[in-house]
C-alpha cells in the first residue's frame, strides 16, 4: 500500500539536497516511507511539469573567486524583451535574467541581468559586451554592485499544511 | 582556486549540469567521467564540505511549488539603514538581502505561501519604516545555463 505523499511532502524531504551516497533517492525514499521506483516516478512526473527544474549542484560564487557580483539593469523596448532577453540570458556569464516591470520615474529598466567576475573589471567588460548585445535597442542601463549580503536564509516551505 | 585540481574542477563544472533521475546517478556521472565512483563520492563530500558547492539536489521552480516571489527595493536613508535593516529582516518573509551600491540601496526577495502574502509583507514594511517597498516580481525568466567555470 503506498501512503499518500503529498508533493509538498517530498519537496520538503529534497529541500536539504541528495544524500551524496551511490543510491540517493532509496535513502529519501526510506524517509518518506515509499519505495525507491515510487519515488523516482514521481520526481520524474515534476520534472515533466517543470516543478523540478534540474538536479545538479549549487556552486558557491564566492568561493571560487566570483566575489563581484551585478545586477545589470536595461530599458528595452516590450516588444523586443522576449527575443533580447533570451539572448542575454543565454550568454555563459549571466547567472539570472529576468524581465521586470518599470517603476516609472524613477526605474526605466525591465531586463534585470545578474552578472558575476572575479574582479569589478571583469564585471565591467561583461557589462559592456551586454550592451554590445542590446545596442541602440537599449535606451538606458545601470549597474548595481552588490556591497553587504543583509540577509540569506535560502527559500523554505514552512511545514504546515 | 588554488586548492582544487583539475579532477575538482571537472566535476564541479559536470555537477551544475542537470544530472540524470536515476537510481544510482553517480555511477552514471563517474563512467561518463571514466573515474571510480566512490572517488567521485568522495571528491563531491569534499566540494561541499570546503564549501565551493552550497547545495546538491533538485532545483524546484518557486512558483510551482505553490508559493510567490518578489524582488523588492528600497532607497534607505544611510543613516536610517540599520534600523531600518533589522525592521525588514525581522519578516521571516524576507528570502535574502542585499546593500546595493544605488539610491534604491537596499534589494530583498520575499517568498510567501500565497501571492497575497506578498502584498500584506510589502505593506506591513512600508507601514513599520514608513519608505515605499517597490516591487519588481518577475513577469518572465530567460533561460540561464546557470554555470560558473570552475
Amino acid at each position: 500500500m503506498t501512503p499518500d505523499i503529498t508533493e509538498r511532502q517530498i519537496i520538503q524531504a529534497l529541500q536539504g539536497g541528495l544524500p551524496l551516497v551511490r543510491a540517493p533517492y532509496a535513502a529519501i525514499a526510506t524517509d518518506l516511507g515509499l519505495t525507491e521506483p515510487a519515488l523516482l516516478d514521481r520526481l520524474a512526473d515534476m520534472k515533466a511539469r517543470g516543478v523540478i527544474r534540474r538536479i545538479a549542484a549549487a556552486p558557491n560564487h564566492y568561493k571560487l573567486g566570483m566575489v563581484f557580483n551585478g545586477m545589470t539593469v536595461w530599458d528595452v523596448a516590450d516588444g523586443r524583451i522576449a527575443a533580447q532577453g533570451a539572448q542575454i540570458g543565454a550568454l555563459p556569464y549571466v547567472t539570472h535574467c529576468y524581465e521586470r516591470p518599470r517603476a516609472l520615474p524613477d526605474w526605466p529598466y525591465n531586463l534585470f541581468a545578474m552578472v558575476h567576475g572575479a574582479t569589478h573589471d571583469e564585471v565591467e567588460e561583461k557589462r559592456g559586451r551586454i550592451a554590445a548585445i542590446l545596442g541602440a535597442e537599449c535606451r538606458s542601463s545601470d549597474i548595481l554592485y552588490s556591497t553587504r549580503i543583509l540577509k540569506k536564509t535560502g527559500l523554505r516551505l514552512n511545514s504546515r499544511k | 582556486m588554488s586548492d582544487l585540481d583539475d579532477l575538482d574542477r571537472s566535476i564541479l563544472n559536470r555537477l551544475q549540469d542537470d544530472l540524470p533521475l536515476v537510481s544510482a546517478p553517480f555511477a552514471v556521472l563517474a563512467n561518463e567521467m571514466r573515474i571510480d565512483q566512490d572517488t567521485l563520492l568522495a571528491r563531491v563530500q569534499r566540494l561541499k564540505d570546503d564549501g565551493f558547492i552550497t547545495r546538491f539536489g533538485p532545483f524546484f521552480d518557486a512558483a510551482a511549488m505553490g508559493g510567490a516571489f518578489c524582488l523588492c527595493a528600497m532607497a534607505v536613508p544611510e543613516e536610517d539603514f540599520e534600523t531600518v535593516l533589522t525592521k525588514v529582516n525581522a519578516h521571516g518573509e524576507v528570502a535574502h538581502n542585499y546593500q546595493r551600491s544605488h539610491r534604491l540601496n537596499m534589494w530583498f526577495v520575499l517568498a510567501t505561501e500565497t501571492p497575497e502574502g506578498i502584498t500584506e509583507t510589502a505593506d506591513a514594511i512600508e507601514l513599520e519604516t514608513g519608505l515605499q517597498v517597490l516591487r519588481f516580481p518577475k513577469l518572465q525568466e530567460f533561460f540561464v545555463g546557470f554555470r560558473v567555470a570552475a
